[in-house]
């Protein structure tokens, strides 16, 4: 149901059957490894090129929250995902292996919240009896496309982030029996914002202006007070978008606790890992969110979340055409049904 | 050009400014000069080795010094350790020729899984493009204008 401008209030709440997540070497050695369901040694993961690498993060994430929800991936009506990658075919070619019915999604690192979104929207309005959604990235393979090649010496300056080579995925079903399940219950769709940052190696500075911007329309929209959540996570603004967005929040007159406002790009590495601001890429959010955070509310620690990821929508030639970077961040609410 | 910011924009440059970790010029300064100053220090025992040891001169040793610092830089390259050296140096391994040399190789390790052609040899050059082309350009200028100079007398 449609509540305020850009939100959807999930009334018949959609029930998170299982979830996964999946990540690399790089976050083997990280703070969340243990909330990892799979863990690769290398890059290549047994593949001959690193995008092969990245659809099996993606078939392995979906494959693993199908099995963890008891069921198999001929009952799944959609599968909704997608990556950074150009024409997004590691989540096409992984939907190729799958074969379940297909939307392909595109919201760079936002992705996973606007698979969620869209998931939960489909089961809640008996568009679909169970979905599963997903996010992927690897750093390989990204930086090969975006940046430069992974052997090359470039200097990476403290404000720029680390793509995670991971992802999550998470398996949504139409239930009746919904005690102490964790269900998904609103969903703020974002606008595309632009605030003039250019600098490819300061994307959390480009996103945190859209992070707030949806933030503020979520509690606009669902009338809401930020003190409602027990935690506000963004998706991969790091060290420094993360404060920036907070200082924007304040500036708007929501008086979010900052013990409460985290990110999933802090949480991924520890600090002697050389990431400099932080994790980043589709994967960072979905990975993060499906493997610690819902496991996190299974044991109690939170009962209810509400999920900020952000998305930078640029491309290696926008850049070069000296366009800035326009982002966009989806929320979606998660709780715990009493 | 660079877009023209709005106001809205300029106002949360300010705020973006005092968040932002600044780069630390001075440091990176010093360990690019002595990181690149070690570079070109081997290079120079690499040029002695070839002249005391071979029968090259002054001038001609010169080529195979080039040929053998970019050696290093393909096994440095290929090992895995030169990205690192370049996060810590940035300039300072860049710019000698092992960073040119780095440039060339990791971009032919990157795309060996798009073939030889299409993206080996398609890709190789793509750091290193705008070096050899405005390389080879200036000293065609800079030549044109010492042949014309020569050409008129004045030197």
């Amino acid at each position: 149901m449609l509540k305020g401008k850009q939100s959807w209030v999930f009334s018949n709440r959609p029930v998170i059957a299982a979830s996964a997540a999946v990540g690399g070497p790089f976050e083997a050695r990280g703070r969340l490894a243990s909330d990892f369901d799979i863990l690769h040694d290398d890059l290549w993961m047994g593949k001959d090129s690193y995008e092969k690498a990245h659809t099996l993060i993606l078939e392995e994430a979906i494959e693993t929250a199908i099995q963890k929800a008891e069921i198999t991936k001929e009952d799944i009506n959609f599968m909704l995902a997608g990556d950074l990658v150009n024409q997004i075919t590691p989540s096409s070619f992984a939907a190729r292996s799958l074969g379940i019915p297909y939307f392909g999604l595109f919201g760079a690192c936002s992705t996973s919240m606007e698979g969620l979104a869209l998931a939960s929207f489909l089961i809640n309005n008996q568009g679909a009896n169970k979905v599963v959604t997903g996010a992927s990235s690897h750093n390989a393979a990204i930086e090969k496309q975006f940046r430069y090649p992974t052997e090359y010496g470039s200097q990476k300056p403290p404000t720029a982030q680390w793509t995670v080579t991971g992802g999550g995925a998470a398996v949504l079903i139409d239930d009746k029996d919904k005690t102490g399940k964790l269900v998904t219950t609103s969903a703020t769709i974002g606008r595309v914002i632009d605030m003039g940052i250019s600098d490819p190696f300061n994307m959390g500075a480009a996103m945190a202006p859209a992070a707030a911007d949806t933030i503020i329309a979520h509690f606009k929209d669902l009338q809401l007070d930020p003190s409602y959540y027990d935690l506000i996570i963004t998706g991969d603004l790091a060290k420094i978008g993360s404060p920036i967005a907070l200082e924007l929040l304040h500036q708007e007159g929501l008086q979010i606790d900052s013990a409460k406002f985290k990110d999933c790009g802090l949480m991924v590495y520890k600090e002697d890992q050389q990431v400099q601001a932080g994790g980043s890429g589709a994967g960072c959010s979905a990975a993060v969110l499906y493997g610690h955070l819902l496991n996190e509310m299974k044991k109690g620690t939170y009962q209810r979340i509400l999920l900020v990821a952000t998305g930078a929508l640029l491309s290696p030639l926008s850049f070069q055409q000296k366009e800035s970077i326009p982002c966009i961040a989806h929320a979606v609410s998660i709780e715990v049904h009493p | 050009m660079a877009k023209q910011k709005s106001p809205e924009q300029k106002r949360y440059e300010k705020i973006e400014q005092k968040h932002e970790a600044k780069r630390p010029v001075l440091k990176n300064c010093i360990k690019a000069f002595f990181v690149g100053g070690s570079i070109c220090l081997v290079g120079q025992a690499v040029m002695y080795f070839y002249m005391y040891f071979f029968h090259f001169t002054e001038q001609t040793a010169g080529n195979p010094t080039v040929a053998t610092m970019i050696f290093f830089a393909m096994l440095l390259t290929g090992f895995g350790v030169y990205d690192k050296i370049g996060q810590f140096a940035g300039a300072g391994s860049a710019v000698p020729i092992t960073g040119f040399g780095n440039s060339v190789i990791s971009a032919a390790i990157e795309h060996r899984t798009e073939g030889f052609v299409l993206g080996v040899g398609g890709n190789m050059f793509k750091l290193a493009g705008s070096v050899i082309l405005f390389g080879v350009f200036s000293a065609f200028v800079v030549a044109l204008i010492k042949t014309l100079l020569h050409m008129w007398g004045v030197i």
